[in-house]
């Protein structure tokens, strides 16, 4: 996009200026290079996210902000309880999808010259790819009893430990899930895939931390040079898919019933109030519980490979993310401090120190942050800090892609970046040759620049880099 | 006839035929070859699929996203199709059937999931220029 067509508020803030039907103006938060490499359909999407009725401050963009339905991915956008809406397009097709962080007392060097054989049992023993079913058969009660309690119920069964639950957000069972308002058709579909990956841009990874920017917040996060650590980035599947297909049907019926202008159809809506609305969240909060489960049962899978391989191995969950989800918080609006549905669609919530939500360790430091790269690139941890609170307190959850999934094929064959990879010392083992050379490394923007614009626009601060040991994609 | 068009971070559909349903049985074929080799599954088993929606376009999105739960209910993929699509009382109904297979992940060299049809790009009509002028064009990005 052009930067002229923005009001430059400073660096790595763009102001797109309210005109016609926008209730707020619109707000990307970005490097000018990353504004002139973005998708022209980011400005289309954060005015008509602008238009919905009940929305506060601004409609927001990340720095890693590409085309998406309704909302861009990378949108955030923040609705007064009283008289806002609930939207699918702000949550997506995958709600809850996130990513889990584990940590380990392993180094790089104890890992590297095991990395094939850690890697080959991860690829066995975590479920993954097309049509991949987990080894937990859940009756219908089951069924339930996992979208209202979500990780919680699978720790019950012996996925995972209490202590996981802590480092969770929302400690993996959010609030105002109800079942009763997931379709049948959505149950079906679940058949046995909690504790599977799934495909696309799905992915499990052994990374190192080969760079630490915040030493006081690293040490309390327990992160140290050279430790092994272990990013699965999934979310709710199939069950979760038809949550959000069941629902876009629902909220079209109901942006039409409550008189409410749509620009275009996946930003069909429903009064946070209305009956649709409710149903939606309550829906929508099966899904983000579903995912939860999902991490905690494929985190149990990494922890026992792990023990193979490594019998010394402790292996801690550190943090887990959604950056797929609606969440009921408080923020300080005009002076005040107000009830909001937060909608993000491809973004973090990054909560500054002292949020009572965050765990106790990592209270003092603020909410970790994140920021998955790709497959070839780095990966990042930030942390939370005060002024994140011009974004909801929100911040980018990936690279972003850049070039499309077709091009990507067309330049770039499975097998070859395998070689590739390995020779620039990361082993990958895909479900999928062709689904692997979509996902290639320069297909993604430079996550550097996405993560240096979110530090820089005081939306997170970088704590540590991850660089990338093995990688298994579904 | 069908094809795939590029989208920044998902996969264009498109199935081209002679009459309406032609095009919504290619852009099925379209939807399943981007989960796996289409041309290896074999139509064995029948499955049967119903949908309604009021205009054409939402109809395409409710087929394709009918057929993508068809398949996961029962572990399969689906590679041949058959459509009726009528107007009753305001309403376009479908009536179809998809034939496949249970899916085999290494048989049918299984590619991705797609996790739902989307209303973005969303177009079903007759083409008036370009390649495939004269011919019924039954496209969306799914979302991968």
């Amino acid at each position: 996009m052009d930067p002229a067509k923005f009001k430059k508020i400073n660096d790595w803030e763009w102001e797109i200026p309210k005109t016609g039907e926008m209730r707020v103006p619109g707000l990307v938060f970005a490097s000018e290079k990353l504004i002139r490499e973005m998708d022209e359909k980011v400005w289309e999407q954060v005015s008509n996210v602008a238009t919905l009725p009940g929305i506060q401050k601004a409609s927001i963009a990340m720095a890693d902000a590409h085309w998406g339905y309704g909302f861009p991915i990378g949108g955030v956008g923040a609705f007064r309880a009283e008289d806002g809406v609930v939207s699918v397009g702000g949550v997506g097709f995958d709600g809850g999808c996130g990513v889990r962080s584990l940590k380990t007392n392993l180094t790089l060097k104890e890992v590297q010259p095991k990395i094939k054989q850690l890697v080959d049992e991860l690829f066995d023993i975590v479920p993954a790819g097309l049509g991949s079913r987990g080894k937990i058969l859940m009756s219908d009660a089951d069924v339930n009893e996992v979208l209202k309690q979500g990780a919680k119920w699978v720790v019950e069964k012996g996925y995972g430990t209490e202590e996981d639950l802590q480092y969770i957000e929302d400690n993996g069972s959010i609030q105002g899930a109800d079942p009763k308002q997931v379709s049948d058709l959505a149950i079906r579909r679940e058949k046995k895939q909690v504790g599977t990956l799934g495909s696309g841009n799905h992915y499990l990874e052994v990374q190192y931390i080969d760079e630490i920017y915040d030493e006081k917040a690293a040490k309390q996060f327990g992160l140290f040079p050279g430790q092994i650590m272990v990013w699965i980035h999934c979310g709710s599947r199939a069950l979760g898919h038809q949550i959000g297909t069941d629902y876009l049907k629902v909220l079209a019926d109901a942006s039409r019933k409550y008189e409410i202008p749509i620009r275009e159809h996946e930003l069909v809506c429903a009064p946070i109030n209305s009956e649709e609305g409710q149903k939606y969240f309550g829906a929508m909060c099966c899904a983000l519980n579903y995912a939860h489960a999902n991490r905690q049962v494929i985190a149990h899978l990494v922890r026992q490979g792990f023990g193979k391989i490594f019998p010394r191995a402790e292996v801690k969950t550190f943090y887990e993310v959604s950056h797929n989800s609606c969440k009921v918080e408080t923020h300080k609006i005009e002076g005040k401090m107000k009830k909001v549905y937060v909608h993000r669609k491809g973004a973090t919530r990054a909560f500054g120190p002292d949020h009572k939500e965050l765990p106790a360790a990592y209270r003092s430091i603020g909410q970790p942050v994140l920021i998955g790269g790709t497959m070839g690139t780095a990966s990042y941890i930030l942390h939370g800090i005060p002024s994140g609170e011009k974004a909801f307190f929100s911040a980018c959850h990936g690279a972003g892609r850049a070039m499309s999934r077709t091009q990507a094929k067309r330049k770039w064959f499975g097998t070859r970046l395998v070689q590739e990879l390995q020779a620039a010392g990361i082993y990958v083992k895909a479900h999928s040759m062709s689904g692997l050379a979509e996902e290639a490394p320069q297909a993604y923007k430079i996550v550097e620049d996405v993560v240096d614009a979110i530090h820089s626009a005081g939306l997170a601060k970088k704590v540590a880099r991850l660089k990338p040991v093995g990688n298994i994609k579904g | 006839m069908y094809e795939h068009f590029p989208h920044e971070a998902d996969i264009g559909i498109r199935g081209i035929g002679k009459t309406i349903e032609e095009s919504f049985c290619e852009a099925a074929k379209a939807l399943f070859n981007v989960e796996v080799k289409i041309k290896k599954v074999h139509a064995e088993k029948k499955v049967k699929i119903r949908a309604d929606a009021s205009n054409l376009s939402e109809l395409l999105v409710e087929w394709l996203n009918a057929l993508l739960a068809k398949a996961s209910i029962h572990e399969m993929v689906f590679s041949k199709f058959k459509v009726k699509i009528e107007e009753k009382k305001g309403k376009q109904k479908l009536m179809g059937e998809a034939f496949g297979e249970r899916l085999d992940v290494e048989k049918h060299s299984a590619k991705e999931e797609v996790k739902g049809a989307t209303y973005s790009q969303l177009k079903v009509e007759k083409a008036t220029k370009g390649k495939h002028k004269g011919k019924w064009i039954a496209q969306c990005i799914v979302d991968v």
